[in-house]
């Protein structure tokens, strides 16, 4: 049985990892996997609290957020790529059409 | 004493005709041609003159003390007050009416020959008959408020006819500044009106009706009567070209003949001798202000003549002429005699209406020529101008039987009587200057030898018949004019004053004096005037010169009118001019408010410069604040929990 305490702090580092990697990394691929981590941190917390508390509740959200974040993916990666037909790059700081 | 009042809605005409004659000639009479406004300019006038005449007539056959009235509509509704446009004519405004239509109507018809060479003559007529619309709103008026809509009316009229040939800078300039003079006396009339409204108000009568205003003016007693018959003075300086208000007249002269005959001798300069006739129930009560209004007069009167004995231009002398006869006007209202001032008014405007005629007859032939000393020995030339102009002449120099002597003796005896004797000598001195440079001006203008220029000597001819006809009209109106008001006990004796008692009330003189010897001191001093005026221009010509190099200083101050356009430039225009190009326009203008307007766009547009820098457009940016704010959402409910 492992401590709730341990599976809340995995969960929150593996959060704040994938916010930092979306905060910092310049790449647009890195920085959907990051958010494909921030996903999954929430899921690792969704799933422990459920075992916790004895309620599917948890599981049954976890599937959805994978079912939306599956969609999510293609899309995102659908739009990557006519971005890097168009743009020859996929570098965030080059993506500031809509500034000023 | 019952007023009888009769309803008589076609007085109404008289100010529909002038209407119809405006709207015409504005809309239409561009379109029809020159015949088609030479024929209704005028013809409106005629006609009005025929509806005044009836009017006047059925007036003059009920009984004393009777008026007509015509009420058309409601004009003014707030509260207790209501004011109406109604029309009422009484022995006042049927005599005025009566001087506004018939002079009119022969003016225009001067003016179909006068204006014969212009362009503009629509323009022209447009501007003459609402000046006759305007004239008899002012006259016909049963209540303060419509006179005053007249009262303005007038003035636009005048402004807009003295700049009429405005494409010269000069005469537009002139313009605005009879306009702008004339606005300062409005003020004072218009200050009077709210004092009566007010004072009135306050016990309980709101109205400004004549007749209401003469039931209830005890009730303005003391001071406030004092400082509404000054303020109401102070608006007819600035109408009737007294001093202070007195500098427009002169330079309104660079407008058509016909007008400065009809507006700045006949009709409109004589509005605030109307006004201060018609509120005489007002000014009886403020013995005071009627002082100062006697005083204005005589020294009015003896300023201008002494300008007019050295001008050189024949329109300006009889401009400062009208000056002084309007002068002698108000010494006669201001000593108690109302009806003498009205008497005087009447007979001015047919010897004066003529002068300036006559004065545009002569320029008329000389293709333009104003100064006296390129004319001479017209007298041949132009017959029908000569013999009219020396009877109006004869007139205003109170040479009698002319209408002049009759009224300007009834003026100067009611002067001495009523106990202003300083005034009756300066009243005397002015007979005297007024006959000197009358003479003075015919005596250069016909007499003589001819000094016109050698290549307008030739097209010198008498007018066309449209012209001379209201000369000749006018002439045996100055003639006969002042027989209304023969001397009493001769004849009919004074039936003119007779005619207005029941409206401006009697003349009781303070005290006794013989009327026959006042009249021979007047009659001495004209005779001496017109002596002079023989010896210096046709006995001995050098003398004036000599005079005038003798006297060069006396002479230079006269020429130049005192310097007073000067000092009023020098004391209030500059001033006024330079406070507004420097405070109110750089300063609260450019710098206060623009500076507002211009520094509110400012700060927004400067604000947003930095402001929009936050939008880089990178994505990642946005990420890190949307996070702060996360964090920040997180950081508060954990600092709840925490507490």
């Amino acid at each position: 049985m492992i401590p709730l305490t341990y599976m809340m702090s995995l969960s929150a580092i593996l959060f704040s990892i994938g916010v930092a990697g979306v905060i910092i990394r310049r790449n647009i691929l890195v920085m959907f996997m990051s958010i494909e981590l921030m996903l999954n941190a929430v899921n690792l917390a969704f799933i422990s609290l459920g075992s916790r508390l004895g309620s599917m509740d948890g599981q049954v959200i976890v599937f959805f957020v994978m079912t939306v974040a599956a969609a999510e993916a293609a899309v995102g990666l659908g739009i990557i790529l006519s971005i890097f037909r168009s743009r020859g790059t996929i570098h965030a700081d080059e993506m500031t059409l809509m500034r000023w | 004493m019952a007023i009888v009042t009769v309803e008589f809605p076609a007085l109404a005409l008289i100010l529909l005709f002038p209407a119809l004659g405006v709207v015409f000639n504005m809309f239409a009479g561009p379109r029809m041609g020159r015949t088609a406004v030479n024929l209704v300019g005028p013809g409106v006038m005629f006609a009005a003159f025929g509806v005044a005449t009836w009017a006047f007539l059925t007036l003059y056959s009920m009984p004393a003390g009777g008026a007509l009235s015509a009420h058309l509509w409601r004009w003014i509704e707030a509260g207790k007050f209501h004011t109406d446009f109604a029309l009422r004519l009484d022995a006042l405004s049927g005599v005025m009416v009566m001087i506004v239509t018939g002079v009119g109507a022969l003016i225009h018809l001067y003016s179909v020959g006068y204006m014969a060479h212009d362009e503009d003559v629509a323009r022209f007529f447009t501007y003459m008959n609402l000046f006759a619309l305007s004239m008899l709103i002012l006259v016909l008026a049963n209540n303060l408020l419509l006179m005053f809509v007249g009262w303005e009316g007038v003035g636009l009229c005048s402004y807009l006819l003295i700049a009429f040939w405005y494409t010269n800078p000069q005469y537009a300039y002139n313009g605005r500044k009879a306009f702008v003079v004339n606005r300062i006396g409005d003020a004072g009339f218009l200050l009077a009106i709210f004092t009566i409204v007010a004072t009135l108000g306050a016990q309980g009568v709101w109205t400004l009706d004549f007749t209401a205003l003469r039931d209830n003016a005890p009730m303005l007693g003391g001071a406030a009567a004092t400082a509404i018959g000054i303020l109401l003075f102070i608006g007819a300086t600035g109408k009737s070209a007294q001093i202070p208000l007195y500098v427009w007249l002169p330079d309104a002269m660079v407008g058509p003949t016909p007008v400065s005959a009809l507006i700045h001798a006949a009709t409109m300069v004589t509005a605030g001798v109307y006004m201060i006739a018609r509120l005489n129930f007002l000014f009886v009560l403020a013995p005071n202000a009627l002082d100062l209004v006697a005083a204005i007069g005589a020294l009015t009167a003896l300023f201008a003549a002494t300008i007019a004995i050295v001008q050189p231009d024949i329109k300006k002398v009889l401009a400062y002429s009208t000056i002084s006869q309007l002068g002698y006007m108000f010494l006669g209202v201001g000593s108690g005699a109302f009806a003498s001032g009205i008497f005087h008014l009447m007979t001015h405007a047919f010897f004066k209406g003529l002068l300036f005629l006559c004065a545009g007859s002569v320029i008329h032939a000389l293709g333009g020529e104003q100064d006296m000393t390129k004319m001479g020995a017209l007298r041949s030339r132009l017959p029908i101008t000569f013999g009219t102009m020396f009877i109006a002449t004869l007139a205003i120099t109170a040479v009698p039987p002319f209408s002049g002597y009759f009224s300007k003796d009834l003026i100067l005896e009611a002067a001495y009587t009523s106990g202003h004797f300083w005034l009756w000598i300066l009243g005397v001195i002015t007979a005297g200057l007024t006959s000197f440079y009358m003479f003075r001006l015919i005596f250069m203008t016909f007499f003589g030898e001819s000094r016109v220029d050698p290549d307008k000597d030739h097209h010198i001819h008498e007018s066309p018949s449209s012209m001379t006809i209201p000369l000749i009209v006018l002439a045996i109106l100055a003639t006969v004019g002042g027989w209304v008001g023969l001397p009493d006990g001769l004849l009919w004796g004074n039936a003119f004053a007779r005619f207005l008692g029941p409206v401006v009330g009697t003349f009781r003189p303070a005290l006794e004096a013989s009327a026959a010897s006042l009249s021979m001191v007047a009659s001495i001093a004209s005779a001496v005037g017109i002596l002079l005026a023989y010896v210096f221009y046709l006995r001995l010509p050098g003398i004036p010169m000599l005079l005038a190099w003798r006297l060069k200083d006396v002479f230079n101050l006269l020429l130049n009118k005192y310097y007073i356009d000067e000092l009023y430039n020098f004391v209030v225009t500059r001033p006024l001019f330079w406070g507004s190009q420097n405070v109110l326009n750089r300063g609260i203008d450019t710098y206060a408010i623009d500076g507002a307007a211009n520094g509110a766009g400012l700060s927004v547009a400067t604000s947003g410069q930095i402001a929009r820098r936050a939008e880089t457009g990178n994505v990642q940016h946005y990420a890190f604040v949307y996070l702060l704010g996360a964090l920040g959402v997180v950081g508060y409910y954990l600092y709840l929990v925490a507490r």
